[in-house]
């Protein structure tokens, strides 16, 4: 009890002494108060307690209006500035009721001073606050007058220059802070800074750029053509990673360059990408340095070489690059939990962000190359990895696992041996029942390729119900989950027991199967097509399938073709209607259109030779010798012509289509 | 970028031939190696520069000077494989080394190598086995093409990187700091192939199967490679390393030490009124007095300024038995008192000549009359533990200078009396470079610490920098030379209007004095030899300084270097040195022992196999 007591004690004594600075910031003599501003000044100095209770007291209100009072002498707002540029360096609490009591528009006004001494305070004071995660940064584009004002501050002094460019590279966050940022002149007045004779002004420029450049075509456009004291801005970039560079400065500028090549204005060939951004990020990766830093070099890495095969190749064989990334998976170490719980608590906090860095770089990597995935998956444990991932809390780790299985199902070789003696589909489909909407399409995608005839993982995944929860993606609002979903239903439609494929129209049923038909995204109806086209195959298929859907199959297919359509869509819906004339009552269907006969003649007459192509082999289905009823459909389609349209196409430069035409010929003279 | 620049020198290795083209070829070669390798001694190290004609299996062909290598054997089975070496091993002291090798044609099966071998023991045969494939033997390390596996002296390789063919580039890095070594191909680091290897490797290929042709580059064109750069981040980590050296565990030890090594220096050179502020302000104790450190800056100034005479005069007056012990030294002195007779500056022909002393003096207005005494090193100079001339003071890049101090003007008039004492001042205050470089600037701060080499500007940092701690009126040059020569200033503009310098000053009673004083040292020489034997070291001295004579125009003859005012310094040095011993205090400053001790070290290092004395010049800490 009485420890307690004295406890509370120290509290009103501490508040006690914080109400007397709060008291003299009223003091009627200006002098004392300039006074009482300096000794809270001195007061609040690290120490974290005295800072929140001067803003509980109310101490940032006043100095707030002390600050903005033309009456007060240059040296109080000054020093006003700087105390509250203290109070923001606390906790987040504290930059939030910093932020509530409006004290970004009032150090934005104090900018307006011709004091130079008072703007690189407030300017610092406005740092603090806006490097904050819980600080909006819309907050710096409310009034459209600061942008312009801060570039022009910019050739005041190294210190304004620091805080505006650390300002702005905390506070460009999208494309439209981008090209605000850019209108206002941010490349020509940034650039020189870059050459600054304060590593800090440099480096923050750095930062600006980097963050500028993001995904960003007409920044890094303009940035390639940017000379800094009559040298490339690309070179100046490349001297930045020299490798006696601090680390930080040799990532940024990575990043810099990385950037401005995805953004196809540095080709990925230039050998500022090829020898010099590359393998600075490939050595961000290595042991020697943070866990931090490796995780950001092996983003940046991944991001850059995710579209170009060379440079995959390249990375794949640089610094054993895939056996340096196995270590990224050994965080928390054994070593760290008995030595040390302060090296333990770090490396568990960056334990996940290794982790999904190491498989997004490994997604990247492999997503191209054969050569390049066997040797991943040959990486020690690293199937038993991702599918650990698959099922890590961490929906970043997540994501980024099934994106590295996904690269990797991209192999057949890989689908036959690794993925099935990992069973890897179990995880998937755990993951495929619950998870947000990029993660799903990540592991649909997937799932399509597990589902290829030749993967040994088909069957039990058919057994596991997996074609529910594919028709249930078909009706996603995501193109990408729709496309997915139909897609994997194709895959496994092809060369499948009647069974599967009863089973797989029975579920998705037909009126979500003609929704489908007539999906406003290609990509959807093309797999849909191709769907029909696999679940129609093999005579008694199609006629069991003809036989219960006929009408509106050759409905859906009448107003495909009618419509306006590629040819890829017209050719598969046309090959559709050759295997419906495959069937032996499936025919009927057809030869009893007249109006879809027509439609065939049409076809045969096209300009486009592989329309022409499918359209005969309809025709040639149609008339085959040996079946039942052969005589009459051919004679009714000799008296429509087609006879004719045969003989002319016999005459094509085409071989295929002359002998697809001949072959139909010879039909009639057996 | 260098890749592009470089895959077009190696073809132009292949198409120009010619002299001027290998001569050309050479000089690039040279350059590029002492830029990469500063700290090796070639005399003692030399670097590899092309395959050894004699170190080679006779299935290997040489060409293009020893650059080519192909394969002439039958290449039926891996037993015809060969290799060849390098001239000469890998020197530790390149602390990362590295060089290229472009695939011209992988040939029959592309069965090539690439690496690193120990020179075999039997150097009399060719033992085959150790000719087998770069990799395959003991104390043998390569890369091979046909499946990119790394062969650490085994037979059985490790997967390492990936193949590579004709048109490639396979470059090899060794690193001398941690003894490891990684490939690149084409400009690309594939990683660390081999770790603990053994020193002494030189560069080796082997190739087995016919056809097979690679190129080595060695220096003579641009690396495919970046490997300056992967240098910088060597060098980066050494200097870091040496910047974090932990010194010292008591707080204020360290600096109290660097306190006492410069207040030491400026004993020993008699720099008294700096070394008394010096002193002053860091609380230490000098432990000469006062009044001896006088008397030697008097000796040495009069030494510097080629007053001999009086300089072996004063010698013997406050040092009465110091020459008598030392009889050579004595000579050496007589023999500089010659000289400085040839040259008209010495006081006895001086007063002969009447003629100012001066007149052929001490160049005030070149930059560099009088250097730091210590800064000489030759062989018979006290810096005897291998201190490097380079080492001390940073001054060496001015020699030029002094070689022809008539180039430069005499310095404005009205100042010319005060700058050999600001001079002097200058080289004290050059001499704590090291020093301001360390760790205890705050010390430093009150001196001087110009580099410029401008005069003006120099005084103008000396009465900045060092009166106002200078309590006792003068400054370190002591205040009797300093005001005396008043007088000349007139002379000396006179004289420097004259074009020719003569004899002696071209006084006739002062060449017969000299040819007098010719003869007496003949004779001492010749007594000398009679009591302590042959001395050829003093023979030598005395035929140069007799020879100045058989000129007309002795500064202008080959042995007019004698002449300079330089070669007064190690006069000096070792005079000063000396007199020190009689007083049992050390003949060398421990501050130049350091340094001295320092490039020791890391010549030690060199031959030890370290090979972080690569990035750790001690003249990187002295300027």
């Amino acid at each position: 009890m009485q420890k307690g007591g004295s406890v509370i004690e120290d509290i009103m004594e501490v508040t006690a002494t914080s109400r007397h600075y709060v008291d003299r910031l009223f003091d009627p003599d200006p002098q004392k108060v300039l006074q009482g501003v300096i000794d809270m000044k001195n007061a609040v100095i690290g120490n974290n307690k005295q800072k929140a209770n001067l803003i509980v007291l109310g101490a940032v209100p006043r100095l707030l209006y002390l600050l903005q009072q033309s009456s007060s002498s240059m040296e109080l707002r000054t020093e006003c500035a700087v105390v509250l540029g203290s109070l923001a360096m606390g906790t987040e609490n504290n930059i939030k009721s910093l932020v509530d009591c409006h004290i970004i528009p009032a150090l934005l006004q104090g900018l307006l001073s011709s004091d130079l001494i008072f703007i690189e305070a407030c300017l610092r004071c406005l740092r603090t606050v806006f490097i904050s995660p819980v600080t909006p940064v819309q907050l710096l584009y409310t009034d459209p007058t600061v942008i312009p004002h801060l570039m022009s501050l910019l050739s005041n002094s190294l210190r304004t220059q620091e805080y505006i460019t650390q300002i702005f590279s905390h506070c460009c966050k999208t494309p439209e802070h981008q090209t605000i940022l850019f209108n206002h002149g941010a490349i020509q007045n940034i650039a020189p800074l870059l050459i600054s004779p304060s590593y800090k002004v440099r480096m923050q420029a750095l930062k600006c750029f980097s963050v500028l450049a993001y995904e960003n075509t007409q920044v890094s456009m303009t940035l390639v053509n940017v000379l800094v004291d009559g040298e490339l801005l690309t070179q100046v970039f490349v001297k930045m990673m020299q490798r006696d560079q601090p680390i930080e400065m040799q990532l940024t500028a990575a990043k810099c360059l990385t950037y401005m090549c995805r953004a196809s204005a540095i080709r990925t060939d230039d050998s500022c990408i090829v020898l010099k951004t590359l393998p600075c990020l490939v050595r961000m990766c290595s042991k020697e340095h943070l866990l931090e830093e490796r995780v950001e070099g092996a983003e940046t890495l991944a991001y850059l070489m995710e579209p170009d095969v060379e440079l995959q190749r390249i990375a794949s064989t640089t610094d054993h690059l895939v056996a340096m990334l196995a270590d990224y998976f050994k965080y928390p170490s054994s070593v760290s939990a008995i030595t040390d719980i302060k090296r333990l608590d770090h490396d568990l906090k960056h334990a996940h962000e290794l982790r999904q860095a190491a498989f997004k770089l490994y997604a990247s990597l492999g997503s191209n190359d054969e050569d390049i995935r066997k040797k991943i998956t040959e990486t020690e444990n690293m199937m038993d990895r991702i599918v650990s991932g698959l099922s890590e809390s961490s929906i970043k780790v997540r994501l980024a696992a099934v994106r590295c299985l996904h690269s990797l199902s991209r192999s057949v070789q890989q689908l036959r041996t690794s993925f099935h003696d990992h069973a890897v589909w179990k995880p998937l489909m755990k993951l495929l029942q619950n998870a947000p909407d990029e993660v799903l399409v990540m592991a649909s995608s997937t799932l399509c390729n597990l589902l290829l005839e030749f993967s040994p993982s088909k069957e039990p995944i058919l057994e596991s119900g997996v074609i529910e929860l594919l028709c249930s993606l078909t009706q996603s609002d995501s193109p990408a989950l729709r496309v997915n979903g139909i897609w994997a239903l194709m895959n496994m439609a092809f060369q499948a027991d009647q069974k599967v494929k009863v089973e797989i129209v029975r579920c998705l049923g037909t009126e979500q199967l003609f929704r489908l038909l007539s999906d406003p995204d290609t990509n959807v109806l093309m797999k849909t097509l191709g769907l029909l086209r696999n679940l129609l195959s093999t005579r008694p298929h199609i006629d069991q399938i003809m036989s219960s859907h006929g009408k509106q199959i050759m409905q859906a297919v009448t107003l495909i073709l009618e419509a306006e359509h590629s040819i890829e869509v017209k050719e598969q819906t046309l090959c559709i209607l050759a295997n419906i004339a495959d069937g032996n009552t499936a025919k009927d269907l057809i030869m009893t259109n007249d109006d879809m006969l027509q439609k065939i003649k049409y076809y045969m007459g096209h300009s486009n030779v592989k329309l022409q192509l499918a359209a005969t082999f309809c025709v040639s289905n149609l008339i085959w010798n040996e079946e039942d009823g052969s005589q009459e459909r051919q004679d009714k389609l000799r008296e429509m012509g087609f006879v004719d349209i045969l003989h002319k196409l016999t005459q094509s430069s085409d071989p295929n289509l002359s002998d697809r035409a001949k072959t139909a010929l010879q039909q009639y003279l057996a | 970028m260098s890749g592009q620049s470089s895959g077009g020198g190696f073809l132009m290795s292949v198409v120009v031939h010619g002299d001027s083209a290998l001569n050309e070829q050479e000089k690039e070669l040279n350059q590029r190696l002492r830029r990469l390798y500063p700290a090796v001694n070639e005399n003692e190290t030399p670097l590899p520069r092309s395959w050894s004609p004699k170190d080679k299996f006779s299935y290997i062909g040489l060409s293009q000077n020893n650059l080519r290598v192909h394969y002439k054997g039958h290449g039926k089975t891996p037993k015809d494989a060969a290799s060849v070496r390098a001239t000469h091993p890998i020197p530790a002291a390149c602390g990362v080394y590295y060089f290229e090798v472009k695939i011209i044609s992988k040939g029959r099966d592309g069965y090539m190598g690439i690496g690193l071998s120990a020179q075999g023991v039997n150097m009399n045969r060719l033992p085959d086995i150790t000719f087998a494939k770069a990799g395959w033997d003991k104390h043998s390390y390569g890369y091979h093409g046909d499946d990119g596996h790394s062969f650490c002296s085994s037979g059985t390789g490790q997967p390492y990187g990936p193949t590579f063919t004709t048109g490639d580039v396979i470059g090899c890095c060794v690193n001398l700091i941690n003894n490891t070594c990684f490939y690149t191909k084409n400009g690309h680091s594939l990683g660390i192939a081999f770790t603990d290897l053994p020193p002494n490797l030189y560069p080796t290929v082997g190739l087995q199967t016919p056809g097979e042709v690679v190129d080595a580059n060695f220096g003579q064109h641009p690396f495919v490679f970046d490997i300056e750069d992967y240098m910088r981040e060597w060098r980066t980590k050494i200097q870091a390393q040496i910047d974090r050296f932990p010194i010292g565990e008591r707080e204020g030890e360290w600096q109290s030490m660097i306190q006492k090594m410069v207040a030491s220096y400026l004993v020993h050179h008699s720099y008294c009124a700096t070394a008394e502020a010096f002193a002053k302000s860091t609380d230490q104790a000098v432990h000469e007095e006062l009044a001896s450190i006088k008397n030697r800056q008097k000796i040495q100034k009069l030494v510097l300024s080629g007053r001999m005479g009086e300089a072996i005069e004063t010698t013997q007056q406050l040092y009465p038995n110091l020459l008598e012990r030392n009889p050579d030294l004595l000579f050496m002195l007589k023999v500089r008192q010659f000289i400085e007779m040839v040259n008209g500056t010495d006081s006895e022909v001086r007063c002969l000549g009447g003629r100012s002393p001066k007149s052929q003096d001490s160049y005030p207005g070149s930059p560099r009359p009088f250097s730091s005494p210590s800064h000489k090193a030759s062989s018979s100079q006290p810096y005897l533990t291998g201190f490097d001339s380079n080492c001390c003071n940073g001054v060496t890049s001015n020699k030029s200078h002094s070689s022809s101090p008539h180039s430069h003007k005499p310095c404005p008039p009205g100042s010319g009396s005060t700058l050999p004492a600001s001079d002097i001042s200058l080289n004290g205050s050059r001499s704590q470079q090291p020093i301001t470089r360390g760790s205890s600037t705050a010390v430093m701060s009150k001196l001087p610490a110009s580099q410029s080499n401008d005069v003006d500007m120099e005084v103008d940092h000396f009465t900045n920098g060092v009166t106002e701690s200078s309590s006792n009126g003068f400054l370190n040059g002591t205040s009797k030379h300093t005001t005396e020569p008043d007088d000349c200033d007139a002379d000396m503009e006179v004289e420097s209007a004259q074009s020719k310098r003569q004899l002696c000053g071209g006084s006739q009673a002062a060449i017969e004095r000299m040819i007098h004083f010719g003869r007496e040292l003949q004779s001492m020489s010749e007594h000398l030899r009679r009591e302590c034997g042959k001395n050829s070291a003093n023979k030598k001295m005395l035929k140069d300084a007799f020879s100045l004579l058989a000129y007309s125009d002795p500064w202008n003859s080959p042995v007019g270097y004698q002449l300079d005012a330089i070669q007064r310094e190690p006069v000096c040095s070792t005079l000063n040195s000396a007199i020190l011993e009689t007083h049992n205090l050390p003949k060398q400053p421990p501050l130049a022992q350091a340094v001295g001790q320092a490039a020791q070290c890391l010549a030690m290092m060199a031959r030890t196999g370290s090979g972080s004395c690569a990035f750790a010049s001690v003249d990187d800490y002295l300027h």
